[in-house]
């Protein structure tokens, strides 16, 4: 397995997890402004295998969710290309699902509903009882059984974004993309959610890519914590390994020396090389 | 304090929560109650029996007791009829043109928050007509129709569309682009799009379009039957003017406020339940 190296020079060369799933090769993003084209990402390489959690973080405003939207195909990339599996992504697809921060619900629908709507479109040759089944399966994985006709707003932000993630989760996605999901939440759901999520992954081998603002978030979940450089013009400045065995503990990770490290690291990176601006 | 809380259990046999819910109405209904009485006090003061000009409340109350108020269903032929057939005839009126307005106004307004190139086309024209006051629409209706029942109808229609378009418009284009972000994801059809975005998060502002344009209609339809005569309370009222039958005038403004209040409160009681609570 892998060595503890936070060099993204040397991971590449480590790297043993089969053929690249998920592409992204040379992009850059300019958008037009009455001042002129503004270049928001530059030069962005980064290649993610099957089955792998990666975290994205960098300062407000560096081009993260820029960068997840190609990937989910809202936006296309100025030059450059996103590519999943050697297919070229220019739309929003089911195959790969985003989970928004903001949760969007619709608010007029139950959580069951919401889940089923998805369901509904993508597998238009299940039967009914077929789609209710998984529906209600995946509001089983994230512990909502007993909520499932209470509508968004009867739900706490937590119970809201376990919605999003079994609606994301009911349709089966290549990736999953998550954007800040658990920003708006408090510390203790934050973390319950967190693990729930690692259990989901295993569970369901799916690969995920993340936007967090939190270090210690991303040192728990991830594989990879890619680490974007401040805009314009944000690329990816450096990708740290995290070698924490799986399952993780929590408890087991803070005590290790290592994660102190990488820790500090990752600090150093944002608030000294990539202070904010 | 204590003599009022001691002697209660005995002067009061109604249960507790009885006598709370009457004081909770109380308070509610008697204002309003105080604020009529008042009125209709310095009314009578101001109009005495017997003096020129506008009758007083007994007057009124006196003068059309027999038989607008007590036989409201009355039916001497012609226009001769009593206040509520007058009322239901102008209702009906109000029903069709409104309905067809509805229709109209929802299904152009659905087009128009769809569709960039038909908002920029149409909008501009939409912003001038829907200044155009009520009854400068009549004479060309008239002459259109050549009929007046129709043509008050029209009128109705084009004066309650506009809100409707506008507001059907405004809750199309305000979808919040994370749910069109779902949409697309799911790559959901066009028609459950739809049925399961789009109207839902429309209607709140559809309702706002209706409720508006019920008032407009309401006041719309007063002034074109004063126009265009025939059975209809509007007319009622301008035949009473020129018979002098003040009493039988003010009776029927307090008919027009208190349905055009029950107007009001049916449309927004039937958006109290389609409208989901999130939305409000």
């Amino acid at each position: 397995m892998h060595t503890l190296k936070t060099q993204n020079s040397k991971l590449k060369t480590q790297n043993s997890l089969g053929d690249p799933f998920l592409v992204i090769e040379d992009v850059s993003k300019i958008y037009p402004t009455p001042d002129g084209p503004a270049t928001v990402l530059e030069g962005v390489n980064l290649t993610v295998y099957e089955g792998e959690f990666v975290c994205l973080i960098g300062h407000s405003g560096c081009g993260k969710s820029t960068l997840l939207n190609m990937v989910a195909g809202f936006g296309t990339p100025t030059t450059g290309e996103v590519r999943l599996q050697t297919r070229r992504i220019t739309k929003p697809g089911p195959d790969r699902m985003m989970v928004f921060q903001n949760y969007s619900l619709l608010p007029w629908m139950s959580a069951f509903d919401n889940v089923y709507l998805g369901i509904d479109s993508v597998y238009p040759n299940k039967s009914k009882s077929e789609k209710k089944a998984i529906a209600r399966s995946h509001l089983n994985l994230v512990g909502l059984t007993e909520s499932a006709d209470k509508k968004p707003s009867q739900l706490s932000g937590g119970m809201k974004q376990r919605v999003a993630i079994a609606r994301a989760l009911a349709i089966q996605p290549q990736v999953l993309i998550l954007d800040e999901p658990f920003g708006a939440l408090d510390a203790i759901t934050r973390e319950e959610l967190q693990e729930e999520l690692l259990k989901i992954w295993r569970e369901h081998q799916v690969t995920v890519l993340m936007i967090t603002h939190d270090i210690d978030e991303a040192l728990f979940l991830a594989d990879r914590v890619v680490m974007m450089t401040n805009g314009p013009a944000a690329h990816i400045g450096d990708v740290l390994e995290i070698p924490f065995p799986r399952p993780r503990e929590r408890e087991h990770i803070m005590e290790d020396p290592t994660y102190y490290e990488l820790r500090n690291y990752a600090l150093e990176f944002l608030f000294s090389r990539f202070a904010h601006p | 304090m204590t003599a009022r809380t001691a002697r209660r259990p005995k002067s009061n046999k109604l249960p507790k929560f009885l006598t709370t819910f009457l004081q909770d109405k109380l308070a509610i209904i008697a204002p309003p109650l105080i604020a009529i009485a008042v009125f209709m006090v310095i009314w009578q003061l101001l109009c005495p029996p017997g003096s020129k000009g506008l009758p007083g409340p007994l007057q009124v109350l006196g003068e059309t007791w027999d038989p607008y108020i007590i036989y409201p269903l009355f039916d001497n032929g012609g226009t001769d009829k009593g206040l509520g057939l007058q009322i239901f005839a102008s209702l009906q009126r109000v029903g069709i043109g409104f309905s067809l307005a509805s229709l109209a106004g929802i299904g152009l307004g659905i087009l128009i928050g769809t569709n960039k190139v038909i908002y920029r086309a149409l909008d501009p024209l939409f912003q001038v007509l829907r200044t155009i006051p009520p009854l400068a629409w009549l004479p060309i209706s008239l002459a259109a129709f050549q009929q007046s029942n129709p043509s008050a109808i029209f009128v109705i229609f084009i004066t309650s569309i506009w809100p409707i378009i506008i507001n059907t418009t405004v809750g199309v284009q305000q979808i919040p682009q994370d749910y069109r972000n779902v949409a697309k994801v799911l790559r959901l059809s066009r028609q459950k799009y739809f049925l399961k975005i789009l109207i839902p998060a429309a209607v709140p502002y559809i309702f706002t379009g209706l409720r508006i344009g019920i008032g407009l209609s309401w006041l719309a339809i007063i002034a074109a039957e004063m126009l265009v005569g025939g059975v209809g309370i509007g007319f009622f009222i301008w035949d009473a003017y020129n018979n002098s039958l003040l009493s039988q005038i003010i009776l029927a403004l307090v008919y027009v406020g208190v349905v055009g209040f029950l107007l009001d409160r049916i449309v927004s009681f039937a958006a109290s339940k389609v409208v989901a609570e999130e939305q409000k």
